[in-house]
């Protein structure tokens, strides 16, 4: 059953480096200096997470951690296309990591309950963390959904993350076997219906209107299909690793 | 070259190797040695991190199996998140150590919440106020003592 897990796998740890990279570019440059010092640890949290499971890849087909995370094509990484898009602006920082970080938390809720226990050992560990992220979200949330420039902003935001958040429940290659045997508990419509309650329930405890855009066809990201946003990303983040493959720190 | 060192010889050694984000502090009153096995000759460990991205954890293994070379031929390291490291597993020593260095320990049992009136671990007053629930390491957030006006430090609990 582990060798059927690795597109699931694959499909967690690339959504959380990428997610981790992208955020990590307000290092130095967010509105202020907490936020600095946040962001920094949400994407520094991510990274860690996306090795903790390239790590259980590598036992499973032992590929090195760093070939995974650095040494694939664009078209073999499998993160979603919500993750790979640009910072753009504050406010589309934060509508992107409450859509995220609420599907991330459905998501790992399902999957301490896999039977895979290697992967339901690191979700149960992952979880506890993840709380914060969770509750740093939702305080942006708050304060950007008051008034003022901010709101109309962070429905913008919104409007604009929506079509590429729902990537994140699309298919996974091989699904029907990993959800027979258990490894992943629930299938991903089912997790994005749970996920769609969650994230209109915060919007409208805010005021906030449910975005209504449809998704984009056929299937993107977990297929491998990239934005053209991904490639110049990925080139800035594997250059170091490029350089010289196989190097040791 | 010890022939067999005894389990209780390894947790003695392994009290040499500190947390290099927390100087004094051992990995064992951090509490994120998880088992150890000693068997003809062969010791092995299981180390579970604080926080799964923490970047210590390489070093601190790399420390542990250079310590315990001292006392068996072959020494394997292992980082696992079978049974995952909560907040509760630092000890009482390590507690106080945390507190000497001006880090208030995470709350007993608690859940993972922010300790918005974390105790001072200056002058114990409860009269403070959270500056950033993220800090300069993954497991610490900021703080503002308003009796003493110093600014400290907590070990966030998870």
């Amino acid at each position: 059953m582990s060798e059927s897990a690795v597109p699931l796998l694959l499909s967690l740890a690339d959504d959380e480096l990428v997610l981790g990279y992208r955020d990590s570019e307000w290092t130095g440059i967010a509105p202020m200096l907490e936020e600095d010092v946040a962001t920094s640890s949400i994407s520094q949290d991510e990274i860690g997470h996306a090795k903790a499971l390239y790590e259980i890849v590598r036992e499973i087909t032992g590929a090195g951690v760093d070939d995974l995370a650095y040494g694939r094509e664009p078209r073999e990484y499998r993160c979603c296309w919500l993750v790979e898009r640009p910072r753009h602006d504050w406010a589309f920082t934060i509508a992107r990591r409450f859509l995220y970080e609420t599907a991330d938390d459905v998501r790992t809720e399902a999957l301490v309950a896999s039977s895979f226990e290697p992967l339901a050992g690191l979700m149960r560990k992952v979880r506890r963390e993840e709380k914060y992220h969770l509750m740093h979200v939702s305080a942006w949330l708050d304060r950007l959904s008051e008034s003022g420039e901010a709101r109309p902003r962070l429905e913008s935001a919104l409007a604009l993350a929506w079509p590429d958040a729902l990537t994140f429940w699309e298919e996974i290659e091989g699904e029907d076997e990993f959800l027979a045997g258990g490894c992943l508990p629930a299938p991903s419509p089912e997790l994005r219906r749970r996920w769609l309650e969650r994230v209109e329930r915060e919007l409208a405890a805010r005021g906030l209107d449910m975005p209504r855009a449809a998704g984009p066809e056929p299937p993107t990201g977990r297929g491998g299909a990239r934005t053209g946003d991904f490639e110049p990303f990925w080139l800035e983040m594997t250059e170091t690793y490029r350089l010289e493959p196989g190097a040791t720190w | 070259m010890a022939v067999s060192a005894t389990e209780s010889e390894v947790w003695e050694a392994l009290r040499e190797v500190e947390d290099p984000e927390i100087p004094g502090l051992s990995v064992v009153d951090l509490g994120i040695v998880d088992r150890v096995r000693v068997d003809e000759g062969e010791i092995e460990v299981d180390i579970t991190p604080t926080f799964t991205g923490c970047p210590a954890v390489e070093m601190m293994r790399r420390e542990i199996e250079l310590e315990l070379s001292r006392l068996a031929e072959r020494v394997r390291v292992r980082v696992t998140f079978e049974r995952a490291w909560t907040s509760d597993r630092i000890t009482k020593a390590g507690r106080e150590h945390l507190r000497r260095s001006g880090l208030t320990p995470p709350p007993r049992e608690g859940s993972i919440e922010l300790q918005v009136r974390a105790k001072c671990p200056y002058c114990g007053s409860h009269d403070t106020r959270i500056e950033n629930a993220f800090g300069p390491t993954l497991c610490r957030s900021i703080h503002y003592c308003n009796a003493c006006h110093q600014p400290f430090e907590a070990f966030k609990p998870v």
